[in-house]
């Protein structure tokens, strides 16, 4: 039903609003829109006092610390796989932060911009223990617990399609709901990204221990931000403050030491911090805008060690090039 | 006389040019929009591939490599599927239901009632949830299933039983357990088990009242008139009260039938791929909400439409000549 009315809201969207960019139109508002998860830990989730957190809760904060010098200027709206998509089209959030694979399809045809990545990430499958499956190859005639409208879907359909292997889908919407149909015994097997099934497992499981997750991931799921098609300067603001997290932990400067490296002497620092060049006034930001982010929200490395290591993930490929990882940001010169 | 007459048309025309104009504004508006972001639209896609399973597909065979279009016909088809058995046991049920509130047994009655009032204050959601964790929690594992009656499982899969493997020579097949699930036989899955369900029971209880209030609504007379000539209960029931009622139940039972039908797309909480389910994982895979919702609505309205022509064509047919109104 949700999707009927952010379609009317669509329908609705006056087409004098578009001569507005979204940056300015953030600016009026007073705060950013993000759409978030409705629930997954380590990615999005309120905590107990009602808090967001997570990476790509943190994302947004840098946003809001790029813009308006505050990373508290947020506003979630947390969308359902399927809502997701509809909801940044139509203009209801400004960025859409929720573990969202980038492919070309909706690079394209949905109308969506990728700012980068923020998780790299692959899809895999997770069994109980006591079914003693060793393999995913092991799963033919399985009965298989997924969210509509993700690539998960379509990789799992082109992985049994290609090994001649047949399972049946249980396709529900909410996560919770798909999750009561796993963890009941429902389904043999339940599938998403690695990341979501270690988030799953470590926080919703009623035993963890009972739950293997398969050594086979099929597939490339880079999970980053989005925004609409078609504002290039909101595109930069929202790409370069993700870099400006990479770029932090590259330098060595975290939310702690930030302060110290406003007296830094290192031309590199001195312009990341805004003490000299103009970077933050070409993306229309305050001079400071990545000091900002990193002494609020800290670098990526930060935000990766808060969020995702307490749910016992490795930081894997997420490392930094420099150290054999995937993570690099371009220049901010 | 004729200058009222005048105006009456020019505020119509001004009206319908209204209406025109808003839906122009909105429609070009869309199209704007939706190029200014380069978001993809048109019908194209229908003939794409898929690339998705779906869990059940009951009259014809699809596969990932299908168009949407095929796993839209399939959602279709499993909407009808759902509906049209629905009406069908939901008829059966409130009629029972409806006659044994009336009826002189006082248990019998209050059960009814109780019934009715449980069921009819409660959400449909709500409900299906309910079944839904009921079948899917409370029964074991396929490797532990019940057993009945030889041959019909229960389980958190559904219940399995046997089915015509071929007629000529008719040989049933039976279902067993192969790796993960049954295999062989056929099965009802808990996603369809419980909208079902779900839908018969709350749909029969308001069918119920109207069962009752048709049967309440013939006059007393007719009935003291049955037992003069001589019928008995049953006959009186049968040849006297239940044509007359009938004649009064038949509109209001079409709105129910197009609840039930309405109400199926609920389908999608619990799983049950039905149309709108199917819809909006491919307007999620495209992108295309617009078409999406377009086909819902048009499918719907199709439906609705049709099973109102047929409920009024069978009214007209039932209804006393000369009461037509």
């Amino acid at each position: 039903m949700r999707g009927a009315i952010v379609l009317a809201g669509a329908l609705a969207m006056n087409a004098g609003a578009q001569a507005q960019t979204t940056l300015d139109a953030v600016k009026a508002k007073g705060f950013v829109q993000c759409g978030v998860n409705t629930g997954l830990a380590g990615f999005s989730q309120p905590d107990s006092k009602g808090v967001w957190r997570g990476i790509d809760v943190d994302l947004c904060r840098a946003v809001a610390a790029a813009v308006f010098g505050d990373s508290a200027k947020v506003r979630y709206t947390p969308l359902t796989a399927q809502q997701r998509f509809t909801a940044l089209q139509s203009g209801e959030v400004d960025i859409l932060a929720r573990n969202t694979t980038w492919t070309i399809t909706r690079d394209t045809s949905l109308g969506l911009n990728f700012v980068g990545v923020n998780f790299y990430d692959g899809q895999g499958f997770m069994v109980p223990k006591k079914l003693n499956v060793k393999s995913a190859r092991q799963l033919n005639g399985a009965t298989i617990c997924v969210q509509p409208g993700t690539t998960t879907e379509l990789n799992l359909a082109d992985y049994f399609r290609a090994r001649k292997m047949t399972f049946k889908p249980v396709v529900i919407e909410k996560l919770e709901e798909v999750l009561n149909a796993y963890f009941s015994g429902r389904c043999d097997v339940f599938t998403t990204d690695v990341s979501g099934l270690v988030s799953v497992r470590g926080s919703r499981a009623p035993k963890p221990d009972d739950h293997v997750i398969l050594p086979e991931v099929i597939s490339k799921e880079p999970l980053g931000p989005a925004v609409r098609h078609g504002d290039d300067r909101w595109f930069d603001v929202v790409k370069w403050s993700l870099f400006a997290m990479l770029e932090a932990e590259e330098m060595g400067l975290a939310s702690k030491t930030i302060e110290q490296a406003l007296a830094n002497k290192d031309p590199a620092v001195q312009r990341f911090v805004g003490a000299s060049g103009d970077i933050g006034r070409m993306l229309g930001l305050d001079n400071r805008w990545a000091f900002n982010i990193v002494k609020q929200v800290g670098n990526y490395g930060e935000s990766f060690d808060a969020n995702l290591n307490p749910l016992g993930f490795d930081r894997g490929i997420n490392r930094l090039w420099t150290q054999g990882g995937l993570m690099y940001a371009p220049p901010i010169r | 006389m004729n200058r009222r007459r005048v105006r009456a048309v020019l505020y119509q025309s001004a009206l319908a040019a209204a209406l025109v104009l808003v839906a122009w504004y909105f429609v070009s508006n869309t199209a704007a929009n939706l190029e200014t972001r380069r978001i993809a639209s048109g019908f194209g896609f229908l003939a794409r591939e898929a690339g998705f399973e779906i869990g059940e597909s009951t009259f014809i065979g699809y596969g990932a490599a299908d168009s949407y279009l095929r796993a839209l016909t399939v959602g279709l088809l499993n909407t009808f599927r759902v509906a049209a058995i629905g009406v069908v046991l939901a008829t059966v049920l409130g009629a029972l239901l409806g006659l044994a509130r009336l009826s002189p047994n006082w248990l019998l009655a209050r059960l009814a009632a109780g019934y009715v009032e449980a069921i009819r204050n409660v959400p449909l959601l709500v409900q299906l949830f309910f079944w839904y964790a009921l079948i899917s929690e409370s029964l074991p594992g396929p490797r532990e299933a019940f057993e009945p009656v030889t041959g019909v499982f229960l389980s958190n899969r559904g219940i399995a039983f046997p089915w015509v493997a071929s007629w000529v020579p008719f040989a049933l097949e039976r279902p067993r357990l192969e790796g993960f699930n049954f295999t062989g036989g056929t099965a009802l899955t808990p996603e369809f088990a419980a909208l079902l369900a779900g839908l018969v029971t709350y749909t029969a209880s308001f069918i119920a009242e109207i069962v009752r209030a048709g049967i309440l609504a013939v006059s007393r007379g007719q009935v003291e008139a049955a037992y003069a000539v001589g019928l008995g209960r049953r006959a009186t029931l049968r040849h006297v009260i239940l044509p007359q009622a009938l004649r009064l139940i038949v509109p209001p039972m079409t709105s129910q039938y197009l609840n039930l039908t309405k109400n199926s797309s609920l389908a999608v909480a619990i799983g049950y791929p039905d149309l709108v389910s199917i819809a909006n994982t491919t307007m999620n895979q495209t992108g295309q909400a617009i078409e999406g919702i377009a086909i819902i609505m048009a499918v719907y309205l199709t439906i609705s439409l049709g099973i109102s022509a047929f409920m009024n064509w069978y009214n007209l047919r039932v209804a006393l000549k000369g009461a037509r109104r």
